[in-house]
């Protein structure tokens, strides 16, 4: 086990270097990072000069690059060109985004896996069907789309919750931006669920269990569900980096002063250390969220070892 | 590579392009395992490939049919949008701004009073262009650099798989954002370079492990034994048996990228004004909900339509080329 987990570390280096050099390059080479600071002029070009200097824009760009990462691990993600310091903005954004993204998470577990396990005992029926011709509806529906329609109707046409989120950003008022937020995943969760639970009903350790003269439920949550919750579990873990990069439609939509908002601001107003800090986190999130998963196999198939 | 780690890349791999790929990835591994022809002899008596056998199958369902005729309107409306309407989109009469539906103008006004319907039609033919076009540029490289990868292996084999890993670790949305925010140009191009640039690695993978079951195969075995070339091998033997899950996973992923251009354009990214695409048209109509939902419901509605039927296109197809999920 440790021997794995230090292997996929060394495994993660790599794509970490790829990934956030790539979004480096991308912010450095195709934006002028200086063009946001002069406002919407243009800077003179003696002003531009000393800029570039003193954010070492000069240098050419790996060696930037280099002197980052190498910031960026002492804890010092530089700061932002109005002053403020990006950990600040950091530390103000990710706990409002790691609330929408559990709450997404949890919309995801409970009604995506009871659907997924209703359906799957009852394929072919009309509450299969059913549910499967919705999932592929909320599958096509753009989350933007869904964000705007819910929000249309239970905020504005119904007045059920408040159309836009306070900037503290409260459980209760991020339901609903979390269910937009889960909605495509949810849909996926349900199919996954339910293709798994169809595929290992079949199983023979489910028909000992039946024969054994177990009760119905606990067939199905002990031996049915725990072994069909392994791809489930795959999805939901990769799904965490996805949405807390997707909660920028989201945060958009609903006003909420999260990540997405941040990285929503800082590129717009091409705001090189603000952009490129979020995403190097939003990367690690990522690549820690798959590890995880990974080693909850070995947690979750008792056939899986990792030598 | 045992069972436990094969799960997750796939997984990541639906996940990066709005979570789609899920309903593809299985055939990679499913599909390939049906020999050639195995739908056994047809009634009358001759062996059935695997394409025949599929469009028998498609012809007689439902979800095929609909959702190929609703996908060949979007086609027709695209190409000639002024056989259906006989305004201009981007003729607009202020004063008549935010009004409902009144005769000869059935959706209604928008916030700049431009007539909605006109607008709808018009925009269709941004998503169609922008989701053909750039699912064209995905297969072709996607496909070629998968295939290439799965067939010869080595260092260029692990290379490719980094870099897909690297893609996958970048946000699809965040990475638009940042890539096209820079960009002035007012055309579909940046968005479909932008799209083909992350959507690649998805395909590749798909197409790697297609070609690595196809080239296991004894056929393949035999024809290399008989002196065959690599290329002849590639295109004669291996991509004929290859190429189905590429096919479905193209499908589905041309619907993603219809929502992902109108995600884009929604963000101010994508395509701005005067261009007309329903992500436009969408996010000026969002401040307008109060007064005039029409103007957002018409191109929501004609949006989710599209992407549905390329969806249900893609999952129809599946389901005829991989008759063992039945």
């Amino acid at each position: 086990m440790g021997r794995y987990v230090v292997r996929r570390l060394l495994q993660m280096i790599p794509v970490f270097i790829g990934a956030t050099l790539l979004i480096f390059l991308m912010v450095n080479v195709m934006g002028d990072p200086i063009a946001g600071l002069c406002g919407e002029r243009q800077c003179d070009p003696a002003t531009a000069a000393r800029l570039e200097q003193e954010f070492g824009l000069d240098k050419p760009v790996w060696q930037q690059y280099l002197t980052y990462m190498g910031n960026v691990f002492t804890g010092d993600f530089g700061t932002a060109f109005n002053g403020q310091e990006v950990t600040e903005l950091m530390a103000t954004a990710f706990p409002v985004t790691i609330r929408l993204t559990l709450i997404a998470i949890l919309f995801e577990i409970v009604i995506g896996v009871t659907l997924g396990v209703v359906t799957g005992l009852r394929r072919g029926r009309p509450v299969d069907t059913g549910v499967l011709l919705l999932t592929l509806v909320v599958i096509s529906v753009p989350t933007f789309v869904t964000g705007l329609l819910l929000q249309l109707l239970l905020g504005v046409k119904w007045g059920w919750i408040r159309p836009s989120v306070s900037s503290e950003a409260p459980f209760d008022e991020l339901i609903l931006p979390g269910l937009v937020l889960a909605s495509v995943s949810l849909a996926y969760v349900t199919r996954l669920t339910r293709t798994s639970i169809a595929e290992n009903r079949r199983s023979d350790y489910v028909r000992t269990a039946v024969a054994k003269g177990l009760p119905r439920h606990r067939v199905v949550v002990r031996h049915l569900l725990r072994n069909s919750l392994i791809p489930v579990v795959t999805f939901i873990g990769a799904d965490i980096g996805f949405l807390m990069g997707g909660a920028i439609v989201t945060e958009r939509i609903f006003n909420i002063h999260g990540v997405g908002y941040q990285l929503y601001q800082g590129i717009l107003r091409q705001n090189t250390q603000t952009v490129v800090g979020f995403v190097t986190v939003l990367v690690l999130v990522f690549l820690v969220a798959n590890l995880i998963v990974d080693l909850l196999y070995a947690v979750l198939d008792p056939r899986i070892r990792y030598a | 590579m045992p069972d436990g780690r094969h799960e997750p890349e796939q997984a990541i791999a639906g996940t990066s392009m709005g979570g789609t790929m899920d309903l593809g990835v299985d055939e990679a591994e499913t599909l390939e395992q049906r020999p050639d022809g195995a739908g056994g002899p047809g009634p009358e008596g001759k062996p059935r490939s695997l394409w025949s056998d599929a469009w028998r199958d498609l012809r007689r369902n439902p979800v095929f049919i609909i959702s190929a005729l609703v996908i060949l309107f979007l086609v027709f409306i695209s190409l000639w949008p002024s056989a259906i309407t006989s305004g201009s989109p981007l003729k607009c009469d202020l004063s008549k701004a935010q009004q409902g539906s009144q005769s000869g103008h059935p959706f209604g006004f928008d916030g700049q009073g431009c007539d909605v319907y006109t607008r709808t039609v018009y925009g269709a033919r941004t998503s169609v262009a922008v989701g053909v076009l750039a699912t064209l540029g995905v297969a072709v490289l996607g496909s070629v650099l998968g295939a290439l990868a799965g067939f010869f292996g080595g260092v260029g084999d692990s290379v490719l798989s980094r870099i897909t890993d690297v893609f996958f670790a970048i946000p699809v949305v965040l990475g638009g954002l940042v890539l096209l925010s820079v960009i002035t140009s007012n055309t579909v191009w940046p968005v479909i370079g932008f799209i083909v640039l992350l959507g690649w690695p998805q395909l590749s993978r798909i197409a790697r492990g297609s070609v690595i079951t196809a080239k296991q195969n004894d056929y393949v075995q035999a024809a290399r034994a008989l002196g065959a070339s690599n290329s002849r091998l590639v295109l004669r033997h291996i991509a004929p048996n290859a190429i189905a899950p590429v096919i479905v996973v193209a499908t589905i992923a041309l619907g993603t990228y219809i929502a992902l251009e109108a995600t884009l354009s929604y963000l101010g990214v994508g395509l701005k004004p005067p261009s007309v695409s329903w992500g436009i048209d969408i996010s000026a109509a969002s401040p307008y909900i109060r007064n005039a939902p029409h103007a957002l419901l018409w191109p929501s509605g004609a949006l989710a339509i599209t992407v549905l039927a390329f969806i249900m296109l893609g999952d129809a197809v599946r389901d005829a080329l991989d008759p063992k999920l039945r």
